[in-house]
């Protein structure tokens, strides 16, 4: 790694670049890792610059893409033009299949109500009623989810109003989220309008049979098969896992959330309002795991089964963490003999850039540079810094549900001094954030764009870079291997054992395919002696 | 797979479901990132660029570079004049684009931002371009988008310098780069001189050398879409993606307008060739000439496996139209034709093609990939041709599917190579014998696997 003062002088080369309004809005997002000045401030969560080539999405793509479209049990009905429900249909991987109990999967489907000219002057709410009065007729789902675009917050189109003649009129629980684009100043703000949704009316309405180890995986969207195989771990040590929050997962289990004696939190980003409301609402601890990466998956596994001090399930854990890591044996070494000593770039969501750096770690990989899309200062800071985090015009009008105690399910399973031991040993309730992990002189960039990860790239020269659809071809056409970690480039289980060994030869191959050695044509590499020729020819 | 989907169909009026189109400014941002050095705008939420950018690259799989306003509630509220104004300035002193070519969302088009008043009150260096196009994600589809922009294009562009340039203008409609590049190739083959545009060919499909540069080689110059006023005529391929921006050109700069299929197909192909000699005075070349009876042996040699095959076809209505007429000159019966972009001329275009030809068919514009479904779960084809979501009809009814148009995002090279011109003619019928074949192949029982076919 450069030396930390050179860093960051070139740092400031980069954002010399910006016209003054624009530096001005960019400075803060950036850091050189220097662990003499922790803990360092960044400036996240923040509005976009208009012009600026930003990789983020908006408040819909939060609410209906990210969190609440993997449940597959449920009809969500885009309320907009075609293009928000159609971008959003089938793009991001997480995998649902019909597990034994269920007979509905609706994840292939789109479902929109395109409005049309005549709806934006009009209203478009009787056009919604029809629609779900159409789909109640067509699939008999048992919830129906309304996604708010843009033009329906303009319009005043009362979504929620419509959601409650849905319920009833036809019986069927209507739950609307006002997640329209413009809202907030990331996806961010759509995690949050769709955890209040989900925790305001499904969580806590289900009645699942008590059961021993009970917990919720929360964050974790099943994208390349990654929530299977956490879940193959989990039960075979004897977890019983309520429900996952989202992928793969279904509203009818979500509404026994409540009954888990543990939360699991994966995405901290997209999930911490509903961790924190089942904390306050039924006393559930969450922790925060990793199962990215084989030494984080083993503390994850090791955490879970401290938090419940069971003897059993301690056994049962160091027995399967042996048995997993005899499975994969040498398996990575060969992978690990092609990557080690290169360097990853990360820049990818809210909480990926902080999870894969363990698994780069793992394959001799230094992790140079790593930023979210839209992360939030505790995602990089830790939890501590909460308090701290000043409201703003665009965070103030995100609705912050106030959760009561519910005396009747609260309960604490920790006591005092169990708790205070706990919280030393582990992340319980709390995310320590992704600067304090990384190396000084390291750089940390929230909400890059375009022109900062073309010049990051000619400075760092990373051997990876892992992010988005919208990045990959960019680092590719300079010659340097991308790999999505949205959508794994279409593989994975990249999560547990198995899934870093999956990983670590996806990386091994995307280094090693022999394009990158002929993008340079003979002509331009060997001496091109006309004369030898004449003489061949002759 | 898809297993929810009941054979019986129940009339909808509001709800779509499984969409087979999508919302205009991505059809903007297509045919803006024809024009070379410039950088398309999306003036609304960022998320929408996002999507745009995110879909654009999961077909071409090339970088798609697009800004937006990226509104906020506030500027939803009192309107994106401040937002696009810092847009513009940053994207000039950061990016450097020759052009920036602005389109409209839903969302602004609901506040009714005034976009030219916006433009005249930016600051925009010497020497560099705006232009705009409304396009309201609540009327037409992705196609409109893209015959929006293009036609913005000609507004602010294109002028009569009483100077004519001797040229034929083209523009290419909502095809793949690979498309415009056979195109052009056939042009030159004639040696007529063009101005095609938009032309996304070096751009959506540039080589990799290592150097990356934002804004790649290809592209329509602008000087080119100013020049296209002086031209000899203008032909334009596809009535819904490019038969306005004519029209445009005609009204604008008195440029005349002609009105082609795209020339998917034999007689389509011949038509475009036709026009292109008469305005241009050069000849059809023998090269073109051979290409096409080279296809003609083919589609003697191989007829056999798909004559008299039921299609159904789904996509966008320019290349639906082409495809249907190749089928048919195919002798394929294009059993179902169906597209998500509204407009009753599709269905007066194509219902005349299929009386002709003795087929009953259905076809439907502004019709979704649900109904289509529905309708072969009730009358069955041997072949469905569209865009990658065809793969979960083609599962579930176990049909074979050939991936053609708008878009192909879970296989490659598609957008290098043509389905126009004699050349793309060839590789529709590879694709279709092949595919047919595959699945011959497939179900044949061991004493009937055929080593010759």
């Amino acid at each position: 790694m450069k030396d930390k003062i050179i860093m960051k002088e070139e740092l400031g080369k980069i954002l010399d670049k910006y016209p003054a309004a624009a530096f001005k809005g960019r400075k803060g997002h950036t850091l050189i890792v220097d662990q003499c000045l922790a803990p360092q401030e960044m400036v996240a969560d923040t509005r976009t610059i208009p012009g600026i080539i930003t990789e983020r999405g908006c408040t819909y793509a939060g609410c209906k893409g990210v969190v609440v479209g993997p449940l597959k049990d449920t009809i969500a009905i885009t309320h907009g033009p075609i293009g928000c429900g159609y971008y959003s249909w089938l793009t991001r991987r997480n995998k649902a299949r019909k597990n034994e109990g269920e007979d509905q999967n609706f994840l292939a489907y789109c479902f929109s109500t395109d409005m049309q000219e005549a709806d934006i002057v009009f209203g478009g709410e009787k056009k919604l009623r029809a629609a779900i009065t159409e789909v109640v007729e067509i699939f008999h789902p048992k919830t129906i989810m309304i996604c708010a675009t843009c033009p329906v917050g303009l319009i005043g189109d009362d979504i929620n109003a419509v959601a409650v003649w849905a319920e009833k009129e036809l019986g069927v629980q209507t739950i609307a989220f006002n997640c329209e684009g413009y809202k907030g100043v990331s996806q961010s703000a759509g995690h949050h309008i769709a955890n209040n949704g989900l925790f305001k009316h499904i969580m806590g309405t289900g009645d699942a049979p008590k059961k021993e180890f009970s917990i919720n995986i929360l964050g974790e969207y099943n994208i390349g098969g990654d929530g299977w195989e956490i879940e193959r771990l989990l039960k075979i040590i004897g977890y019983n896992i309520i429900s996952i929050m989202s992928g793969d997962g279904t509203v009818e289990r979500l509404r026994s959330a409540h009954k888990a004696d543990l939360n699991l939190v994966q995405c901290h980003r997209s999930i911490n309002y509903v961790a924190e409301m089942l904390r306050e609402k039924h006393g559930t601890d969450w922790i925060k795991v990793n199962f990215l990466g084989i030494e984080s998956t083993i503390q994850s596994l090791r955490d879970t089964a401290k938090y419940f001090n069971d003897p059993g399930l301690i056994e049962r854990t160091e027995e399967l963490i042996e048995a997993e890591l005899l499975a994969i044996g040498p398996k990575m070494e060969k992978y690990i003999e092609i990557c080690k000593g290169k360097t990853a770039a990360l820049f990818v969501g809210g909480s990926r850039a902080n999870h894969f750096q363990g698994l780069f770690k793992e394959l001799g990989m230094e992790t140079v540079l790593a930023g979210f899309e839209f992360a939030h200062r505790d995602d990089y800071e830790g939890r501590e810094v909460i308090p701290t985090i000043k409201a703003n015009a665009d965070n103030k009008n995100i609705e912050n549900l106030v959760v009561e105690r519910d005396e009747k399910s609260y309960r604490l399973i920790l006591s005092e001094e169990r708790y205070a031991q706990l919280s030393k040993e582990m992340s319980l309730n709390y995310f320590a954030g992704m600067i304090k992990v990384m190396n000084d002189g390291t750089v940390v960039v929230d909400d890059i764009n375009h022109y900062e990860m073309e010049s990051f790239m000619k400075l760092l020269k990373p051997d990876v870079f892992g992010s988005g659809i919208k990045e990959k071809y960019v680092i590719h056409k300079m010659g340097t291997f991308s790999k999505q970690l949205h959508s794994y480039d279409y593989s994975g289980p990249f999560a547990g054992f198995k899934g870093a060994v999956i990983f670590a030869r996806d990386i091994a191959m995307g280094l090693t395919t022999p394009a990158w050695k002929l993008i340079k044509p003979k002509w331009k590499t060997e001496p091109m002696l006309e004369g030898n020729y004449i003489e061949e020819v002759g | 797979m898809l297993d929810h989907t009941p054979k019986e169909c129940i009339e909808r009026k509001a709800i779509v479901i499984n969409p087979a189109k999508t919302c205009q400014p991505l059809g903007a941002t297509y045919a803006a990132l024809g024009i070379h050095n410039c950088l398309p705008h999306s003036h609304g939420s960022q998320g929408c660029q996002m999507y745009f950018r995110s879909h654009l690259s999961r077909h071409f799989r090339e970088p798609v570079e697009a800004s937006t306003s990226s509104f906020t509630e506030g500027s939803a509220v009192f309107g994106g004049g401040s937002n696009l104004k810092t847009a513009i300035n940053n994207v000039f002193a950061i990016y450097n684009p020759d052009i920036m070519a602005i389109h409209t969302t839903c969302l602004s088009e609901t506040i009714g931002d005034d976009i030219p008043t916006y433009i005249a009150e930016a600051k925009i260096p010497e020497g560099k371009f705006v232009i705009h196009a409304n396009t309201p994600s609540y009327v037409g589809s992705h196609i409109v988008g893209f015959s929006n922009m293009t036609k913005g294009m000609v507004k602010y562009l294109s002028v009569n310098s009483n100077q004519p340039n001797g040229k034929l203008n083209i523009i290419p409609g909502f095809v793949n780069p690979g498309d415009m590049r056979e195109i052009k190739r056939m042009l030159k083959s004639m040696g007529a001189e063009f101005i095609m545009f938009p032309d996304t060919s070096g751009v959506l499909d540039a080589p990799l050398t290592s150097n990356y540069n934002i804004f790649p080689e290809g592209g329509t110059r602008v000087e080119d879409i100013i020049d296209a006023g002086n031209s000899i005529a203008t032909l334009a391929l596809g009535s819904f993606a490019s038969a306005d921006s004519a029209f445009e050109l005609k009204k604008k700069c008195k440029v005349p307008a002609r009105t082609l299929l795209t020339p998917i197909g034999i007689n389509a192909t011949d038509d475009f060739l036709v026009a292109a000699s008469r305005f241009t005075g050069k000849e059809v070349s023998m090269e073109l000439e051979e290409e096409r009876g080279q296809v003609i042996d083919i589609m003697a040699d191989l007829h056999q496996h798909y004559h008299g095959k039921k299609v159904a076809l789904f996509g966008d209505p320019d290349i639906l139209i082409g495809l249907t007429a190749f089928l048919l000159e195919l002798g394929m019966i294009p059993k179902y034709v169906l597209t998500g972009t509204p407009g009753e001329a599709f269905e007066k275009e194509v219902c005349p093609m299929l009386e002709e030809a003795g087929v009953d068919g259905k076809v439907k514009a502004a019709g979704d990939l649900f109904a289509l479904h529905q309708w072969i779960k009730n009358e069955p084809v041997d072949l469905l041709m569209g865009t990658t979501y065809g793969k979960y009809i083609a599962r579930a009814e176990d049909i074979p599917l050939v991936r053609v148009g708008f878009p192909i995002m879970d296989r490659g090279v598609h957008s290098y190579l043509p389905i126009v011109g004699y050349r793309g003619a060839m590789r529709l019928v590879e694709m279709i014998s092949n595919t047919l074949l595959d699945r011959v192949d497939r179900d044949a029982l061991d004493e009937d696997m055929e080593l010759i076919m």
